[in-house]
Parts: C-alpha cells; structure tokens; sequence
C-alpha cells in the first residue's frame, strides 16, 4: 500500500526503442497511442490502483527568487538539453514489483508502425508518513 | 448523533442479514443505505432500538433491491420466501465478518478497506480520504474486494494470522485525518478480542495500546520525530499502558506465546521504565530472542541488535549487525544492507562507539533510504550534528 509516481519524459530520459518523433507518426497511431493510456488508466481506475494523473505542456521555466524588491529570475524556456516532463500518474499499489509491473505496461503504449514506443518512465515512491510503530 | 453508536453496530446489522441468506455484496450495500438513512432520520426521532431498527430498514433495502433485480428478469416477489427472523448471536456473526473481511485471496489493500467498510462502519469517502486516494478508486477497490469473497462460505473458520495483520496494517498506516486510522484499528481489535477469546489477539490489542500511548510524545509540534529515549515521558498516557499492560500479562498467563504478545511485552518493558536510562535492555534482548525464534524475520534481527548495543555495549551491538549481513543470502531482497533503517541503526551503533565521521556518513546514507521525510530528516539533522561536531 505505497503510492508511486510514474513520469513521464519529454526530453531528457535515455531514448526510447521505438524512437520516432510524435509528429512523424501516422495520425491513426497517435489516436492509439492516446487511447491506450486512457485504457490504460480506466483499467487502474478499476483495479482501485489509480490516484491521479495529468499531462504536462513541454514549456517549463526554472524560477529563482532574487532578492527583496526584485523580480524573480527566470532562465527562460529549457534548453534542449534539459529533462522536461510531459505527465505524470500517481498510482497506489500493494508493492513495489506491481508498480514496476504497470510502469512497464505504461511503457508498452504503441507508436510508429503500432510497435511499441519501449520509452523510460521513472517510477518515485512517494515519501509517506511515519508509520505509528517505528522504534 | 452517535456516530461511534453507529460504527459499533454495523458489523452485528451486516452478519444478521447474510446469516438470513443476503449475499454478502448486496447485504453491505443494504448496511450502507441503512447507515445513511440513520444519520438523516435519528436526530430527529432517536430509535428506541437502535441495532432493530438498523435490521429493518437495512432488511427492507436488500428486499427492494432485490425485487427490482428479480422483477427484470421475473416478475416476483420474494417477500414470501422471506425467512423468518430468528434470533441471531451477533458476535459469532461479527467474528465471521473479521474472517471474511481479510480472505487470503484478497490483496492486503483490498482487505483492509473492505475490513473497514464492512466492520468498521465506515464510508467508502473517509476511508478513501484516510488513505489519500480518489474516492472512486476506493470504491472500485471495495467493490472488488466484495467480488471476490462473494463466493465465500460465511461459516467457514478463517485464519486468525491474517485477520490481525489486517488490523496491524490499519494501525501503523498512521494517517490522522477525517478518521484516526490508529484509533479506528484500536476500536476493532477491542470488537475481536470481545468476540474471539485468543491469546494473539489480546498480544495485538496489548502492542496497539502500548505504543498509542506514546503517541503525543512521538512527535514536536513542528511534525519531527522525537526518538523514544528523547521522549517526555510525562506525556505518555499511563492509563493506556496499565490497560495494555494488564491485557498482556493475562494474555502471557495462558502460555501460548505469539508474535504480538512478544512485541507487546518489548513495548510494556519500554513504557515502564521511567527513565530511558532505566529501560531494562537485558530483558529486552531476551523477548528479541523470542522474536528472533517465532518469525526470525531480519527486520527483528536489526532491532536486536539496538536492544543488544543498549545492554551489552556499541561493539556487541555492531557484531550482532554484522552476523545480520552474513546470514541473509547474497543479492537477496533480505539482505542486511538492503534492509530498511539498517543503515539508521549501524550509524547509532558508531556513533556511541566512537566514531564519528563514519556514523555521519551512514547517517546520510539513512536518510537517501528513509521511506517518510520525517524520518529523513530527523536522520538529516543527526548528520549535521555529528558534522558540526568534527569540524570543531
């Protein structure tokens, strides 16, 4: 019974297998794509493993406060070498190895040619409360 | 409106209904509507008899939805078939509940939220909130669990072992929010113990008291944890520890020791001392030893080895560590660096041993693995101490 995060990468994880630029697909095999993930969630949704998930816009802007009366610093948009996000799904899971299971079925969703994408997700565990016996 | 009143009776309504002859399923469902109707309806014409009148409206709800059921199919009526109300003995029932609700084939989530759902009264929303889930995935969860013991005989005994895991796991999810899941676990293990005369269960019962006892100490306003030996004691509640400790003592009485009463009598040794300093650690070490023979698990093996740095000195300590590594197979998930808080516990043991810089390392590597951030950054925080100690 642990929640985990599984992320997913616009840029910045190691390439995926099947690694064919979204907008070089087939318009049929984006609609798979996005269907299989929707199918994907429902199915947790069932299984009472889903949380919550969302997917995120590839602009991403590092802010940093700098100093009183000043207007925070911003980098401005990433640079094509940084790690950017395109979404997230908490799932809360009974173990470790069914949360590995499921981020590898994530991993699975269809791309060019209707193969799979085999694409890197990170999988975080949650930081949790303390458990009421730790001594 | 008497909530706890009302939680208390559930278990008892929902075992009379299947003992008529109500799928387990349906029969929760009706329970719940039930459960609703009351909360609405008692504030303003309390029932005289509280359980009877849950019985009734409940009974009405599983007929109503059972005849819109057979009515699609067939049109019947099945009041007629309606067994006739015998008197039921609503603690064997409760007792059957407890079984049902933690069946081996159901995945430990799903027992503990139907065990809460179907036991413990409570609404698929708090417990969706307890666990900090969307409540539909709660409700698909419970659902699914009610699936999969549908088919289950409801006289059939289970195994005691899992019905107390179950609510070992309530206790220690340690949320409080809308519902104390602590209290909660608490309330249902009293509900056993009434109901199931065993001496495990009273074990369990003991332990859950004796450390709930501790629990305001447990914590600093701010939300960090205070470690046992840095707790103030004037905080524990003494009248939850002469319960627990008199539950445990009957229960060791009748020599049939268990898992829990073993752990139970490890939290009465540390409850009673008045002092830290005054813990008696050389009977601590012993009950481990009992431990170590009941379930030989290496997270006991790690808290042996605490007790053992405490009675016997550091250096007893880190060897009884060391024979924890060797023991467990290598590459194995149980396997002493592997374990959680071996590194918490082996900076401990170097510390008091002396050294310094190789605890703060450890007590860094602790806090990379702490599973909660209070516990990371209470272990954070000992790092920087010693830190700060060898830069002076």
């Amino acid at each position: 019974m642990s929640k985990y995060l599984l992320l997913k990468h616009y840029r910045g994880a190691p390439a995926a297998v099947n690694d064919v630029p979204m907008d070089q697909w087939k318009p049929e095999e984006i609609s798979a794509h996005i269907q299989y993930m929707n199918d994907f969630a429902a199915r947790l949704e069932k299984t009472g493993e889903f949380v919550d998930g969302q997917a995120l816009a590839p602009e991403g802007t590092w802010v940093r406060y700098d100093g009183e009366g000043r207007p925070p610093v911003t980098d401005g948009p990433f640079a094509e070498t940084k790690d950017v996000i395109a979404g997230w799904m908490v799932i809360d899971v009974d173990t470790y190895e069914r949360a590995v299971e499921l981020a590898g079925e994530l991993s699975a969703a269809p791309g060019a040619d209707g193969k799979p994408i085999h694409e890197w997700l990170e999988l975080r565990p949650f930081l949790t409360e303390p458990p009421t016996i730790t001594e | 409106m008497d909530e706890v009143l009302l939680r208390s009776l559930t278990p008892s309504v929902l075992g009379i209904l299947v003992r008529r002859g109500a799928d387990f399923a349906a029969a929760e469902d009706a329970v719940q509507d039930a459960l609703v109707e009351a909360v609405r309806v008692w504030p303003a014409e309390p029932p005289r008899d509280p359980k009877g009148w849950l019985v009734t409206v409940a009974w009405r709800r599983f007929l109503d939805a059972t005849r819109a059921e057979t009515a699609r199919r067939r049109r019947e009526d099945l009041v007629d078939e309606e067994p006739a109300p015998g008197p039921v003995p609503a603690a064997d029932d409760t007792l059957q509940l407890y079984f049902l609700c933690a069946h081996p084939s159901l995945t430990p989530s799903s027992a503990v939220a139907l065990t809460l759902r179907a036991v413990g009264g409570l609404t698929t929303r708090q417990i969706a909130q307890a666990y900090l889930v969307p409540e539909a995935t709660m409700a698909q969860r419970i659902s699914r669990a009610k699936r999969t013991v549908s088919g289950v005989r409801f006289d059939q005994p289970g195994d005691a072992a899992t019905v107390l895991r179950v609510l070992y796991l309530v206790f220690n999810e340690g949320y409080s929010g809308d519902v104390d899941l602590a209290a909660e676990a608490i309330r249902l293990t009293r509900q056993l113990a009434a109901a199931f005369d065993h001496p495990e269960v009273a074990g369990l019962l003991a332990l859950m008291l004796l450390h709930h006892a501790r629990r305001a100490a447990r914590t600093a306003p701010d939300g960090s944890l205070v470690p046992l030996a840095e707790q103030d004691r004037g905080r524990w509640d003494t009248k939850l520890i002469a319960e627990g400790v008199e539950i445990l003592q009957a229960a060791l009485a009748r020599d049939r020791l268990g898992e829990f009463q073993a752990q139970a009598a490890i939290a009465a040794l540390h409850a009673d001392a008045p002092t830290a300093e005054e813990t008696d650690w050389v009977q601590i070490v012993e009950w481990y030893d009992e431990l170590t023979r009941l379930t030989d698990s290496p997270v006991v093996r790690l808290n042996r080895a605490v007790a053992v740095g405490e009675a016997d000195g550091p250096r007893a300590g880190l060897v009884a560590l060391a024979a924890l590594d060797e023991s467990a197979p290598s590459g194995s998930s149980s396997r002493g660096d592997s374990l959680p808080r071996r590194a918490a516990v082996a900076a401990y043991l170097h510390e008091r041993d002396g050294n310094l810089a190789k605890a703060a390392r450890l007590y860094v590597e602790a806090a990379e693995k702490a599973p909660n951030l209070a516990e990371r950054e209470h272990l954070t925080r000992q790092a920087a101490r010693l830190n700060a100690q060898l830069r002076r």
